[in-house]
This record gives C-alpha cells, structure tokens and sequence, in this order.
C-alpha cells in the first residue's frame, strides 16, 4: 500500500511488517516488553509528517476520537 | 439533520486474528479506491492499549448531478482519519472514523466496537454505527440518501477486504508458512494443517436488540 508521501512508501512498509509482527507476537499476548520498531517508525514518521505538511493535509490539532466525544455509546 | 445508521455482524474469525488484520486489510481487491493508507500517530498507554491514528486518502466519486454543484478546483480526493484503541485485556477494537475534508458536501462518521461474540465460539462480533450528514443548502436530503447509498456500498466492501485479509491470515496458518506481507498471530487455531484448509469465512449480517437499523 501507498504511502501519501511517495518517498516514504518503503519507509512505511519497513515500519509495518516490524508492527505487524510485534503486534500479533507480542502485543496481543500482554507481552510488554518495549517496542521494537521504534527507530523505523520515527524515520517513517519524519517523511510522513512532512509530505502531510507539504499537501498542507488539515489533520493538526485534531482531538484524539474527536467527533465520538458527543455521541452516546450503543 | 443527521441520518443515523447502525448493523451488526459476526465474523467468524477469533477477535485475535480480526484484530490482526485490520491492520493488514489493504490493499485488497475491494479497496481500490483507497490510494493511500499511513500511521501518523500511535501510542501504548500504560494501561497497555494502543492508540493509532490512521490517515487514508481515498478517491472521490460523486455522481454527476452532485458533480455540477461543486466548483471544479475541488480536491478529487477525501482525506479520512480513522482513530482506533486496542485493549487486549478487555479483548475490544473501537475504531472512529471521519473524513477530514468535503464535509460541507457531506460528513460521514462511522464508530465500529469489535469484541468476542458472546454466544459463538471463535467469533467476533462487529457493532457499527454511521452518522451522515450535509450542510449543502436546499440539497442536504439527496446528499445524505446518495451519502447513505455509498455508505453501505463501502461497508460491504470494507467487509469483503477484511474478509480477504483473514483468509490470507488464516491460509498462511495453515500452510505453517507465510508470506512476508502477512503476519499471523501465533496461536494459530488450524495447527493440523487441515482444518482450515477449504473453510469459507462468512460474514453473518444481523441487527441485535437494542440497535434500530436506519431512522
């Protein structure tokens, strides 16, 4: 899959086979013994955020489940 | 005024494996109009959930009576935030998403709870809710009809393409190997190698109490 950013695509798929692997081993397990994938996802995530910032993408200081906060759970 | 929207369904997966392959869901051969698909923020609490924020960017096909009403330097994309937390103690995936820009034209927030079904053995139960609205003066009700329309046509294929990814989980379970792009949690419910193969998942739509299917 594409990444928005066209130079980062390998960046981010370096990143999410780290992710997939510690997730479903790790992860789900309750193992927290600290994160693998720090180092490729902050090279992934220093060529995301900047192509997010060159496509002038509106997604700062959008509240974490922003618009959930007003609805009422099922 | 906001049409609401809400299903139900079974997913014969373990929440395990669903939850596996929502990350791994694209591209599948039902998503081809999602372009782009980037983790931009992702956090383990110490209370041992994890947040990610997800940014989509998928194309936007109106219909061309809704195409007339729009200035043509309106973006040919719409950007879309899907936040998710995932507590594997309490065995729960709660995604929200919203699109981030066309939201005059039309505003589509969908909230999905998936958790182990109580009353099935290795399934998952999905619970989605979808909130459509649109501010386009004298044309919010054919907008959000169209905007329901293509809701629930994205829903199906968003179902297919999780579909798609647990086959490719569950195959590479038990086939003992996988391919590199398809990573399965190791408890891997198909050990004998035979089990699985040959097993079609389904989806099973169906409305709970308590959910009043569209209003």
């Amino acid at each position: 899959m594409n990444s928005v950013g066209e130079a980062c695509t390998e960046l981010k798929r370096e990143y999410d086979q780290c992710f997939n692997r510690w997730f479903a081993e790790k992860f789900l397990k309750g193992d927290r013994s600290g994160d693998p994938c720090t180092d490729s996802f902050r090279k992934y995530q220093r060529c995301v955020q900047k192509a997010i910032r060159d496509k002038d993408i509106p997604i700062d200081g959008v509240d974490f489940m922003g618009p959930s906060k007003d609805k009422p759970e099922s | 005024m906001v049409k609401y929207f809400c299903n139900s369904a079974d997913i014969r997966s373990t929440w395990d494996h669903v939850v596996s392959a929502f990350w791994q869901r694209y591209p599948n051969p039902f998503s081809t109009h999602v372009l782009t698909e980037d983790v931009v923020y992702r956090e383990v609490t110490a209370d041992h959930r994890l947040l990610s924020r997800r940014l989509l960017m998928k194309t936007n096909r109106l219909p061309r009576w809704a195409e007339r009403l729009f200035p043509s330097g309106m973006s040919r994309f719409v950007y879309i935030i899907e936040d998710s937390i995932v507590d594997p103690v309490n065995r729960s995936l709660t995604t929200y998403t919203w699109n981030l820009n066309h939201t005059t034209l039309m505003s589509v927030e969908e909230r999905c709870v998936f958790q182990d079904s109580a009353e099935q053995p290795a399934t998952t139960q999905l619970r989605r809710e979808a909130w459509i609205s649109s501010s386009v003066y004298g044309f919010s009700r054919p907008i959000q009809e169209f905007g329901l329309a293509r809701f629930k046509s994205n829903q199906v294929k968003a179902m297919k393409g999780l579909e798609y990814a647990l086959s490719n989980i569950q195959a590479s379970c038990c086939l003992k190997g996988h391919s590199p792009t398809v990573v399965i949690p190791s408890h891997c419910p198909f050990v004998d190698g035979t089990a699985g193969i040959g097993i079609r998942l389904s989806v099973v739509e169906r409305c709970p109490s308590g959910c009043s299917g569209t209003q």
